[in-house]
């Protein structure tokens, strides 16, 4: 045990085991603080949510950061509403139970694109009197355009490229341009825009509330997709569904080798003979068609796809390696002292055989995580992820489906790539390390 | 393995029962190591054929596919508008009957698995249920070997390419470790971590999305140009990433893998004996490092040799590359059991061939290895 400390400690001589337990580390505090931040049930409804749930974002929109990388800046999406606040409203009461409101949002648009579209979501409470709305739009250069006038029912939506009536106004068939410039020249105004809306209700709890949403080029950190889903959600869930993959895969995988192993040379006869014939016949059948199979025709759930992975890896090369060394160990004195005392089979094999093996199954744990973390994505490229849970590799699915790589919204792929690249590294880095500490003959060479 | 002593003085007596007693004991080694082969793939292949239609269920699945394309193609079939219920419904009935009984589910599943698994034995691969070849033969033959070539090509490429070039770079590099460029591979080992069409994504974009020099995916252009020059460059074109991605994603773990290697054999006493001898460098690594390797070099060059047929599935997916692991995962998704059957008896085939050989092919090149010795 002093040796393994001391094993540990020399950790930190390795530049490259110290990239990797940041890279760990920061993985982890990753996965907790989505957990934290977005529940599972929460994640869920969010990554399966269509219109309903992501209605207020352009789709296909890159990360609002790459306006830092780009000379033209693009304009960023944005939804303000009455309701909580973020669009300023005043009701001013009038006779009969009748009222008017007010509602503004004034925005700085600097960008050097024209947005994609501009959509007002109205809802307003009445029992008979439909209340009533008109829009005004104000430009920078002081004009002030009227955009549309409504008699409101329950719910509505008004898209400001869908009017004819505006079309015909503003002499044009592409009302957003039209809007953000010069009637004369044609040239786009930056500048602050003022949407102005006023309404009138005619009953006493009758109310009127707006949502303006403005769908620009970008969109947040990490952008959108074809869904129009907000990408952070699916790129921080990634990080604990990969990491509990890996692990769990790597860590069941590893032991149950080495038990498997152990168990097999101990007892010796029939068992091991058992064992030596499974291993030879699990080296025959086809590991990845297998998954896929699996994938395909029975479930798709990451668990049983895990449980899968986990039972095709135990009996592979890896369990021949262990055997011929527990095979030497057997042999040691130590071990036939231990008889000698008469300690039992399964005292022999769990307390004296597995525990020499530490130090070879710490650097092969660590460095078989990148292997499946990236499984998981293969098989998610495949078309065989997870239906339900948000997984990085889901994501290059849906980018690779969509052709994203074609179609240039690079980012949508590389998000996710670079993060599987960066976990896929990390631990490799460390199990190297791991192994050249723990394993001091290759040290030497 | 074993080490073979003979005294001397009973040469001659020896050599006669020892070569009566080499004689049955490679007669028996060969009969009992094919036998235990032979099950093997037997129990191996059973497996896959068990796993292939889920005890069951995929028929299932493939008969409410029938009843739903016969009922379909009977409905939109104008002839048969005016019909009589009842007729239409006898021939909808009928239809679905034939078209069982022509994919052979009207057969109980256990004794159908049985049947796969002798054809599988005997290669009597079978009619393909749903894909066709590009030539349209059913024939699982025919559909395997015509995208065979797609497969050896890449494959063979990529794969010979990073055995002699790892083993190239790694004499070189054992040869003066602790350089910058040991130190280099040694660092960029992990990157291996990392599959092969995982690079490819990488690659399309940067080569094919931003500086449009190669082809996105696909084998050759469409239409094919017409003069074999110009077919082959551009065959060649939409190789490179491919190709590229399979070696970048191995290349220097390979290297890695194979220096260690050699340097452990490098650091034995007599190569220092050869060395305190004068003899010259190329003589040392030649006789007294490659070849004490060469059992371990040639086992990987025979598993190389079998992965050459099962391909590499993924990144033929991801550049569209019409070979036989992306034909292996199409069958899958359309639940074509024989070509599943016919993909993995051959792979099983192959492997327990290597593995039966390896060990003739160990005792060729180490004289201290006997065939079926202990």
């Amino acid at each position: 045990m002093k040796s393994l400390k001391n094993s540990f400690q020399n950790i930190l001589y390795y530049p490259s085991a110290i990239v990797g337990i940041f890279v760990v580390f920061l993985l982890v505090f990753t996965a907790i603080y989505a957990m934290v931040k977005i529940p599972y049930n929460e994640a869920i409804r969010l990554w399966r949510g269509g219109e309903e749930v992501w209605y207020q974002n352009p789709k296909f929109a890159p990360p609002a950061w790459i306006n830092f990388l780009s000379s033209k800046k693009y304009a960023e999406s944005f939804a303000v509403r009455t309701s909580d606040g973020t669009m300023t409203k005043e009701v001013t009461l009038g006779a009969e139970g009748t009222s008017t409101m007010e509602a503004s949002y004034t925005f700085d648009f600097a960008s050097d694109y024209y947005p994609q579209e501009m959509i007002l979501y109205l809802s307003s409470t009445y029992t008979e009197k439909q209340p009533f709305i008109s829009a005004e739009w104000l430009t920078p250069d002081g004009r002030k355009i009227r955009i549309v006038n409504l008699a409101l029912s329950q719910k509505q939506t008004y898209r400001f490229s869908q009017d004819q009536k505006l079309k015909t106004k503003l002499r044009t068939d592409d009302v957003i341009p039209a809007l953000f410039s010069d009637p004369e020249t044609g040239n786009l105004i930056r500048g602050k825009y003022q949407l102005l809306i006023t309404g009138a209700a005619f009953e006493p709890d009758s109310d009127i509330n707006v949502e303006f949403v403005f769908h620009g080029q970008v969109y947040g950190l990490a952008g959108t997709d074809h869904a129009r889903r907000d990408l952070v959600v699916p790129l921080l869930w990634g990080a604990p569904v990969a990491l509990a993959f890996g692990l769990i895969a790597s860590l069941g995988t590893s032991v149950l080798t080495m038990v498997i192993a152990a168990v097999g040379t101990w007892y010796g006869g029939w068992v091991d003979e058992l064992i030596q014939r499974i291993t030879e016949i699990n080296l025959v059948l086809p590991f990845l068609s297998i998954l896929i199979l699996i994938g395909t025709f029975y479930s798709r759930s990451i668990w049983v796809i895990l449980g899968a992975t986990i039972l095709l890896s135990i009996f592979t090369g890896a369990i021949k390696a262990y055997r011929s060394i527990f095979v030497q160990v057997k042999e040691s004195m130590y071990i036939e002292a231990a008889r000698a005392y008469g300690a039992s089979g399964s005292r022999i094999v769990f307390l004296y055989l597995i525990p020499r093996m530490i130090p070879l199954l710490i650097p092969g744990l660590v460095s078989s995580v990148p292997a499946f973390v990236f499984l998981e994505a293969s098989l998610a490229v495949l078309g065989l992820g997870d239906p339900v849970l948000p997984t990085w590799g889901k994501i290059i699915e849906n980018a690779n489906s969509n052709g994203a790589l074609y179609r240039g919204y690079y980012y949508w792929i590389l998000e996710p790539a670079i993060l599987l690249m960066i976990t896929g590294l990390g631990f490799a880095m460390l199990g190297f390390a791991l192994d050249r500490i723990f394993n001091p003959k290759l040290r030497d060479v | 393995m074993a080490v073979v002593t003979q005294s001397p003085t009973e040469n001659t007596v020896a050599k006669r029962t020892s070569h009566t007693n080499t004689f049955t004991r490679v007669s028996r080694y060969v009969v009992v190591r094919l036998m235990v082969l032979f099950a093997t793939v037997v129990v191996g292949v059973y497996l896959t054929i068990m796993i292939a239609n889920m005890g069951g269920f995929v028929d299932q699945i493939m008969k409410g596919e029938i009843r739903e394309r016969v009922t379909q193609t009977i409905a939109a079939n104008p002839s048969m508008r005016q019909a009589d219920p009842a007729v239409r419904k006898k021939l909808i009935e009928d239809t679905i009957v034939k078209e069982e009984q022509r994919l052979g589910l009207d057969i109980p599943i256990a004794i159908r698995n049985f049947r796969y698994l002798s054809n599988a034995l005997t290669l009597n691969l079978g009619r393909a249920m749903n894909m066709t070849s590009d030539s349209g033969s059913k024939q699982v033959r025919l559909i395997l070997l015509e995208r065979l070539p797609a497969t050896l090509l890449l494959m063979g490429i990529s794969q010979l390419f990073l055995f002699f070039s790892s083993i190239f770079l790694a004499l070189n590099l054992s040869r003066r470790y602790g350089n910058f460029w040991d130190r280099l591979v040694v660092t960029l080992s992990p990157t291996s971590a990392v599959p092969p069409w995982f690079y490819g994504i990488f690659l399309i974009l940067i080569f094919a999305a931003l500086l449009k020099v190669l082809p996105f995916g696909g084998m050759v252009d469409s239409p094919p140009p017409s003069n074999p020059f110009d077919y082959s460059m551009n065959l060649l074109k939409h190789l490179t990433l491919p190709a590229l991605s399979l070696v970048l994603s191995s290349f220097f773990l390979s290297i890695y893998n194979y220096r260690t290697f050699f340097l452990i054999y490098s650091s034995e006493d007599y190569v220092e004996m050869a060395k305190a001898k004068g003899l010259p460098s190329r003589d040392v690594e030649r006789r007294y490092i490659l070849r004490p390797t060469l059992p371990n070099i040639i086992t990987n060059f025979a598993l190389l040799i079998i992965s050459l047929w099962t391909g590499a599935t993924i990144t033929e997916t991801v550049f569209i590359w019409p070979g036989l692991g992306r034909t292996l995962y199409q069958a899958i998704g359309l639940y074509d059991i024989p070509i599943i059957v016919g993909s993995t008896i051959i792979y099983a085939y192959l492997l327990a061939m290597t593995v039966f050989l390896l060990d003739f092919i160990y005792a060729l090149v180490d004289p201290r290895v006997k065939v079926g010795g202990r």
